[in-house]
């Protein structure tokens, strides 16, 4: 696989999602159709799909999805993940062949838990174990990628056009009650398996469609903290930067949108709302180093929901719908009324105004 | 002439509007970038909704949504009319030249980027609703109006209106005093013999979107025009 300084690939993105707030399951075929009419802003460089609630029989367990470019890499790998883990069960995550999809590299799926003595001897809780252990796969052992590492749930993502994406993993077989979806068109990195979106950790996924201007100054705060930016492409500063404000600073999802797309000063000045004011000012000042510039418009997805965000200056288009107790998100509204022809309250989101749709307590 | 383009690609939909006659409908109609555009002497009539640059570079025809449209409606367009019946994306009338764009519901960011005019030339946006910020962002000419009609109390503009704007005017109806302007521009009510000037392309609105023209008269009006005597002093280098 070449990645970023062996090529460059000079060339926008899609990106679209559904939930259902009652926890009711979908297959993946919806989510499909979806991006067919957003066709033209990805470039057949990279295409991907994240799905909560698929594995309810392993929901106990991490499932990993691994891409390997060779066997020996899988086999080292193995010996590797043994050492740390209980695996309960490894597969091959099914795929279908098809002409528009070429190259794969072996693509695995692992449903693990972390032995008892590893997390004593660490002295870490279990999600903390999982994430060292995807930075220390992916920066340090050559030719093997962890792209999703959550608990009942699950990234497909390759190098092609989403709707083709969609059909090599056989995403109509997975039911789940919320679905996000990317078509990519890079503009500064390498098209490759690992490039493409979503960018997961734990449970955490991100589909961006944007640039982020700030990726340096992110990514030298974020790797202060142990995460390793090692996909070379910035999305997945994002990932690790709401892992870092939700799980390890415990901020509220509010708040972590406040910080990536933080108002304008002048807006903060003009607030006549002293405590939301201070609110404001505070997660501004100490959290500068994580404000994302740059045109975004992103879907974070968790277990048990997702918020949708744009930059603070709207440089990327998103549009919100609803019906019954569904919630649709897309880039466009063609793709919300593929899913949804008579969705309710089309709506665009503006610049740094959080989207956070949560699952009813106990659906899912 | 009658034009399904349930699952049709944009460039043959935009072959087949070329090909029928002075007339066409575009029946189902899902996110089709660039429709109708550079067409001159065409009526376009699309039920479902238009993808991006709906209209871009027009060059006389009419076209008529009935639905949302997307983003940029009429980038860059020289001539013809784009009515909306529904809401728009960002940066409608993206460097519109000449031409007019009647919406009925909400702009979103950006609206009237740079729009620009020349002699008889005048480029006119009406937004029935709100529009969104960064209005008329480095605008050099034409008219841009904001009616914010079923505004429910919001702001009729987002933040950051004119910004960079060196020509044309706006005009807002109703209350403004919860925006907040640049320095570069003069915020006045507007006059009566102002008003006339853009009386007919409200008139033209009413009677597209069936509004009561006396009702949407009676209200006041802030206009908006840049600070001429310097446009760009104090903004890149103090002189």
């Amino acid at each position: 696989m070449n990645i970023e300084g062996q090529v460059r690939i000079p060339s926008g993105c899609a990106i679209a999602a559904v939930i259902s707030k009652e926890g009711k399951k979908m297959t993946g075929e919806k989510i499909i159709e979806a991006m067919k009419p957003m066709h033209d802003r990805s470039n057949g460089l990279g295409g991907g799909f994240t799905a909560y609630g698929i594995y309810p029989d392993y929901k106990d367990f991490y499932a990993f999805h691994m891409f390997f470019n060779d066997r020996s890499c899988r086999k080292n790998c193995e010996v590797f993940l043994k050492e740390r883990f209980e695996i309960i069960k490894s597969e091959i995550i099914p795929t279908r062949k098809i002409p528009s999809i070429t190259d794969e590299p072996i693509i695995w799926r692992y449903f693990v838990t972390p032995l008892r003595s590893m997390l004593a001897s660490h002295q870490v809780d279990e999600n903390e174990f999982v994430a060292r252990t995807v930075m220390k796969i992916n920066s340090e052992m050559p030719g093997c990628y962890v792209f999703s590492s959550g608990k009942n749930m699950g990234a497909f993502k390759a190098v092609g056009y989403p709707e083709d994406v969609g059909v090599f993993y056989r995403l109509e077989e997975y039911k789940g009650y919320c679905w996000t979806a990317h078509g990519r068109y890079p503009t500064n990195t390498p098209g490759w398996w690992g490039g493409a979106h979503p960018f997961t950790l734990l449970d955490y996924s991100i589909v961006h469609n944007g640039e982020i201007s700030s990726y340096d100054a992110n990514r030298r705060f974020i790797e202060m903290f142990g995460y390793k930016c090692t996909l070379q492409t910035d999305t997945e500063v994002i990932t690790y930067i709401m892992d870092y404000l939700l799980r390890r600073q415990k901020l509220s999802l509010q708040d972590a949108a406040n910080v990536i797309a933080a108002p304008f000063w002048s807006t903060i000045e003009s607030i006549k709302d002293i405590e939301e004011k201070e609110r404001l000012k505070f997660l501004r000042t100490v959290f500068s180093s994580l404000l994302i510039t740059g045109p975004f418009s992103i879907v974070f997805g968790f277990n048990g929901g997702l918020m949708a965000l744009n930059d603070r200056l709207k440089l990327r288009s998103m549009v919100v719908g609803e019906k019954d107790d569904k919630i649709f998100i897309a880039s466009e509204e063609s793709a919300i009324r593929v899913m949804e022809p008579n969705a309710e309250n089309i709506y665009a989101p503006s610049g740094g105004e959080a989207v956070i749709v949560k699952v009813k307590d106990g659906a899912f | 002439m009658l034009i399904n383009a349930e699952n049709m690609d944009f460039k043959t939909l935009n072959q087949k509007i070329r090909e029928c006659g002075h007339e066409c409908h575009i029946t189902g109609c899902c996110g089709q970038r660039f429709i109708g555009s550079g067409m001159m002497d065409k009526e376009i009539t699309i039920d479902g909704i238009a993808g991006n640059a709906l209209g871009a570079y027009l060059n006389g025809a009419n076209i008529t949504l009935n639905a949302n449209a997307q983003d940029a409606v009429g980038d860059t367009m020289n001539e013809g009319t784009i009515i909306v019946h529904g809401s728009i994306g960002d940066a409608a009338g993206y460097a519109m030249r000449g031409g007019k764009i009647y919406i009925k519901g909400n702009a979103g960011y950006r609206a009237g980027i740079h729009m620009k005019e020349y002699k008889t030339k005048v480029p006119v946006m009406i937004i029935g609703g709100t529009a969104g910020s960064f209005l008329a962002e480095y605008q050099a000419g034409g008219i841009v109006i904001v009616l914010g009609i079923n505004s429910n109390g919001r702001k009729i503009v987002g933040n950051f209106p004119c910004t960079g704007m060196h020509g044309g005017k706006i005009f807002l109806r109703g209350n403004t005093n919860d925006i907040v302007f640049p320095d570069n521009v003069c915020v006045k009510a507007a006059e009566e013999s102002e008003l006339k000037q853009i009386e007919p392309e409200i008139t033209k609105f009413c009677s597209i979107f069936g509004y009561d023209l006396k009702e949407i008269l009676n209200s006041p009006y802030t206009i908006i025009t840049p600070d001429s005597k310097n446009p760009y002093k104090q903004m890149y280098v103090a002189n």
